[in-house]
């Protein structure tokens, strides 16, 4: 009631609000539309419901191969980036040294990088050591792009709390170690997961890395875009692509609803309501 | 660049105790962070490296000779089709981050001064689109553009138009639309953070001295938030003029862009010094091109005061 007094109250702009928030979920909302329905081309008027497009998906072979590479090379590559994003973000958050800001701008750099260029220098390396195209060369190319947003989850949950509860441990005995895994984990593990999901879903939607750096596996937006040359595989597509998006939602909702539990809890635990 | 060069020898027992204090400080927080700097160094920087070197060398059928060339920057640069992709790439990109900021600045706006409780929930939402596969992203404006699209047969249902218009999709302002949806959450993002700094009483002043709602806004809410304008209009505009799935589904023929030409010197064309220096160029472009909206953005933030 509040909010929709509220939406009265500010007018022109919350009129303009909702428009903008139709023009970002419009042409999301058709691919689950056109999903459903009988015709083969995605057009009006909607010629009738249908599951079939769903039912044939898991008599794909290929398909199923893409699903289960792009989850082995996600689980890689969200593991590994978030290794390294826990690793640089304590650093960045705990200690002070010089080069540092230089250091973290390297290696935020992929963030503002066209990925293209990403792509082509790391095929031409891997090309030049003569390393062959593998899944493998694809997680090395996702952990690179996953390490910022890894980064940009941690070091907000890792800032968040009061490092004199790490002081504590150590004065009272516990080892560095101990103290992490006793004190520190704890508190920071929901920013984890959170970088977990993330650079998961990164990795399962990633395409232009995936298209230069991979040798005969596919992943799933590959064999999304073998598909699309095809106007009678379209149905087949949008139904994937419906069940990729709620996949992605879902993940994503997950990791925004542990980060806010992270940002409370730290800032519970440091602050006077402890 | 690196923290134990600085331990200077020292004199005296309490300097000498500072310092290494100090020292391990450094190397800790350097040694965290090494892991990740390294992986970054081997597989970002020297890459980079390595392209930057190819593209002063030259395709010899299936090897590559490397006496030093400046034959594919003068191919770069001066050929029609490439200097022709390279001024259309880097159009499509302005104009794109030109939208995505007009667009997204009363959305931030209305979060940060509007928002009230629901800030956040409001952030989710206008991001979750984002996250959606870029690929279907585009597709998805594919199935709305095109000639049994959405559009048509919607408008053609409505009586509006007789026959499908070709004039939606396969050219430039379809690229534009497209990538114009696709960035819109990255854009709101800086902005609204720049906005949530401003400080209200400072708005309060204005209206307190006698500005109306428009003028305080232009002389105050604006001029504050225009490092907000900066990092999302950069953080567009970059990654845009590289962008190679958008131009290849819904661009046709009039909306190549460079990457395309890039993916071609590595594919079929298998020039890779070309691809490298057209690569490189594009690099310096953006790297131009951004600097100057910065420094545009700041001139009229100062004229705005």
């Amino acid at each position: 009631m509040i909010a929709m007094r509220r939406f009265l109250a500010s007018g022109w702009l919350s009129a303009y609000a909702f428009l903008y928030i139709m023009f970002l979920y419009l042409p999301v909302v058709f691919l689950p539309i056109f999903s459903v329905n009988t015709a083969a081309t995605p057009k009006f008027p909607l010629s009738g419901f249908t599951l079939k497009w769903y039912e044939d998906l898991p008599r794909t072979p290929a398909l199923l191969d893409a699903t289960w590479n792009s989850l082995v090379v996600g689980v890689s590559a969200s593991i590994l980036s978030t290794v390294l994003g826990i690793l640089a973000a304590r650093s960045i958050t705990r200690y002070r040294y010089p080069g540092r800001r230089a250091i973290n701008g390297l290696i935020m750099a992929p963030l503002v990088l066209p990925e293209i260029i990403v792509a082509i220098s790391l095929l031409l390396v891997i090309l030049q050591l003569g390393l062959s195209l593998s899944l493998f060369t694809i997680v090395l190319g996702h952990v690179l792009v996953c390490i910022p947003y890894s980064i940009t989850v941690l070091t907000a949950g890792f800032e968040g709390f009061d490092r004199s509860l790490e002081e504590a441990s150590a004065d009272l005995g516990e080892s560095a170690f101990g103290t992490f895994r006793r004190v520190t984990l704890p508190m920071v593990a929901p920013a984890i997961i959170s970088s977990l999901l993330v650079c998961f879903t990164i990795s399962l939607d990633e395409f232009i890395i995936a298209f230069f750096l991979t040798g005969t596996d596919a992943t799933l937006p590959i064999y999304i875009w073998g598909q699309l040359r095809f106007a009678s595989k379209l149905p087949g597509v949008l139904a994937l692509g419906t069940l990729l998006l709620v996949a992605s939602f879902l993940l994503l909702t997950i990791a925004e609803i542990l980060r806010r539990r992270a940002a409370r809890r730290t800032q519970n635990e440091g602050g006077l309501h402890a | 660049m690196t923290a134990a060069a600085e331990g200077a020898p020292a004199f005296g027992m309490t300097r000498a105790r500072r310092n290494a204090l100090l020292q391990s400080e450094s190397v800790q927080g350097f040694a965290l962070i090494s892991p990740t700097f390294l992986y970054a160094l081997i597989l970002l920087v020297l890459p980079i490296l390595v392209v930057i070197a190819h593209s002063f060398w030259t395709q010899n059928y299936l090897t590559i000779d490397r006496t030093f060339t400046l034959e594919n920057y003068r191919a770069a640069l001066t050929e029609p089709i490439y200097r022709d992709l390279l001024w259309r790439s880097l159009y499509i990109s302005l104009m794109v981050s030109f939208f995505t900021v007009v667009l997204a600045y009363p959305i931030a706006y209305f979060i940060s001064f509007h928002g009230g409780r629901h800030k956040s929930l409001w952030l989710f939402l206008i991001t979750i689109p984002f996250w959606t596969s870029y690929l279907l992203r585009v597709m998805s404006w594919k199935v709305i553009l095109g000639y049994n699209g959405v559009l048509n047969s919607g408008l053609m249902g409505l009586g509006l138009i007789d026959e499908p218009s070709t004039a939606l999709l396969y050219n430039s302002s379809a690229v534009i639309i497209t990538l114009t949806h696709a960035w819109a959450a990255f854009a709101i993002l800086p902005i609204f953070v720049s906005l949530e700094k401003v400080d209200r009483t400072l708005v309060e002043a204005a209206t307190d001295l006698g500005d109306g709602p428009i003028r305080s806004f232009l002389r105050v809410t604006l001029p504050l938030s225009a490092p907000g304008i900066i990092s999302a209009a950069l953080i567009v505009m970059i990654p845009t003029v590289g962008d190679y799935v958008t131009p290849k589904l819904v661009g046709g023929k009039d909306g190549v862009m460079i990457a395309n030409a890039i993916q071609a010197q590595f594919g079929k064309a298998s020039n890779w010094p070309l691809g490298a220096a057209l690569s490189v160029t594009t690099m310096l472009i953006v790297t131009l091109m951004a600097g100057a909206t910065v420094v545009i953005i700041r001139a009229a933030q100062r004229l705005a005061r």
